[in-house]
């Protein structure tokens, strides 16, 4: 399966596969469970999914073009984030159903131009080598990602509290809101070469969520998400390198799994 | 402090507020009165900037504001406690740990409630800790939406005192929404009443009359006015 995506891509240099690709499947990680703590802490868990299924037209058109998909995906995504924000600005009140059919419509459009092993390659992640540009993409998004929760995390906790607060706070809101839109884009076009389009949502979405039933401070929410999301990547990625098949899934049933064990703790309220 | 003159906000088509005119003194208490639905809120809202508005609102070019807006519905499970919050705006402030000591003494606010995650707060501690959230950007105008709603009696009349001492020691300028008419009247130097029929502005005495409670709020009020208090 995956070469499927090589043969799309220009680039010829693999890089040393196992390790470099363990250690940015953890970078990614990191990225999740920071962007899914806020994404969580929003409610934004529902939007997740949809948003990212905008991906898969992108890599349909990708693959007409005879791109790396990867690219086709990321725009497609980025534009979606901007659709979002421009929506949720104009009206609060229809923004779910807007989201909801437009990438309903999105994973049809994309499911008829993309073909069937392909769209496999696409829904569910296709495993080994990557390219130096996936790499250096993979590197470069995920730093970005990180440094931007860290960096504006006063701002996303003052704007989650309350619009309102934030604007007498000196926060601009709606820029805010739009970068972390488009930061949460960029997150899900990581995690798409090793998780595929339906399953990076959940590795944003489930470590967050196990996190938040533990924690009761800003600090201990992320490091819970964060170790959460590693862990679940590096567990998963190595059961399906035993059992040879795409890592995906196994991610995910791994994060599943470790929210079902969290259940088993009784909430505090 | 501010000049507001024929303010107008529209939302959804209609207007929920028009024709607002009323200009305020420095380190002087506005109340705004009026019964549900009549724009108290959206008010406040175009005042702070969050609300496309037609008419003029015109901050002195020094205003400071901090916002404490109507009783947040805040998740109790939500993983952030109040030093999370008071870090957030002290780190955007750029202010030292000294003022968020002298803030939360200013409320009244006990240290040890910082680790209290904030949606496990009762309704006084969470609404002090808003107010020291504000004064934590040093405001010299202070917007309080309902600050006592879904506070217990004594908690009300100690965030009472909170406010009035701040508007007194800072010399802040307060506009305050409240339903509580005797506050009014103890507190603020002038009334604006939002109505059915427009707005009215003017001192307490002139603004809280029988009639002008009836017209505001469409039925009879039991308010008297005691000369003597």
């Amino acid at each position: 399966m995956a070469s499927r995506w090589d043969s799309m891509s220009t680039a010829t240099h693999e890089l040393a596969p196992e390790l470099g690709s363990l250690a940015l499947a953890a970078l990614m990680a990191v990225a999740a469970g920071l962007i899914g703590s806020f994404a969580v802490m929003r409610r934004m868990v529902l939007a997740a999914d949809p948003m990212s299924h905008i991906a898969l037209p992108g890599i349909g058109i990708a693959l007409i073009l005879r791109v790396n998909p990867l690219w086709g995906a990321l725009v497609l995504l980025l534009l979606g984030a901007v659709l979002i924000w421009a929506v949720e600005r104009r009206s609060r009140i229809a923004t779910e159903a807007v989201i909801g059919v437009t990438f309903a419509v999105a994973l049809a459009v994309g499911s008829v131009i993309t073909s069937g092993e392909q769209l496999i390659d696409a829904l569910l992640g296709a495993p080994a080598t990557l390219t130096l540009h996936e790499a250096l993409f993979g590197i470069i998004g995920a730093l970005i990602v990180i440094v931007f929760v860290l960096r504006t995390r006063n701002a996303l906790v003052v704007r989650l509290v309350s619009p309102e607060i934030a604007m007498t706070s000196a926060v601009d809101v709606a820029r805010l809101d739009l970068y972390f839109l488009l930061a949460f884009a960029l997150t899900i076009g990581l995690g798409l070469r090793f998780l595929g389009v339906l399953l990076m949502g959940s590795l944003i979405i489930i470590p967050a969520a196990i996190a938040r039933r533990f924690a009761r401070s800003l600090g201990r929410m992320l490091t819970i998400s964060v170790t959460v999301a590693v862990a679940a990547t590096a567990a998963g990625t190595y059961i399906a390198s035993v059992a040879g098949r795409p890592s995906g899934p196994f991610i995910v049933m791994v994060a599943g799994g470790l929210f079902f064990l969290s259940l088993l703790r009784r909430h505090e309220t | 402090m501010l000049e507001v003159q024929d303010l107008g906000v529209r939302l959804g088509g209609t207007d929920v507020i028009r024709g607002v005119t009323f200009n305020l003194p420095r380190a002087s208490c506005l109340a705004v009165i009026g019964p549900n639905g009549a724009g108290k809120t959206v008010m406040l809202r175009a005042l702070i900037g969050a609300l496309p508005h037609a008419g003029r609102i015109a901050w002195a070019s020094d205003a400071v504001l901090g916002y404490v807006p109507q009783k947040l519905d805040i998740e109790r499970d939500l993983p952030l406690n109040g030093r999370d919050f008071l870090r957030a705006r002290v780190a955007l402030a750029g202010s030292s740990g000294a003022l968020q000591a002298e803030a939360l003494r200013s409320v009244g606010l006990p240290e040890e409630v910082l680790t209290t995650p904030i949606g496990h707060m009762s309704g006084g501690q969470f609404q002090r800790l808003l107010i020291a959230f504000a004064l934590l950007g040093n405001p010299n105008v202070l917007l309080l939406d309902e600050p006592a709603a879904g506070v217990d009696a004594p908690g009300q009349a100690q965030l009472n005192e909170v406010i009035h001492g701040l508007q007194d020691k800072r010399a802040m300028t307060v506009l305050l929404v409240s339903h509580d008419l005797s506050v009014v009247y103890r507190y603020a130097d002038h009334v604006l009443c939002l109505g059915r029929h427009g707005a009215c502005f003017g001192p307490p005495r002139a603004a809280l009359t029988p009639e002008m409670l009836q017209e505001v709020y469409g039925q009879p009020l039991g308010f008297h006015v005691h000369s003597h208090s």
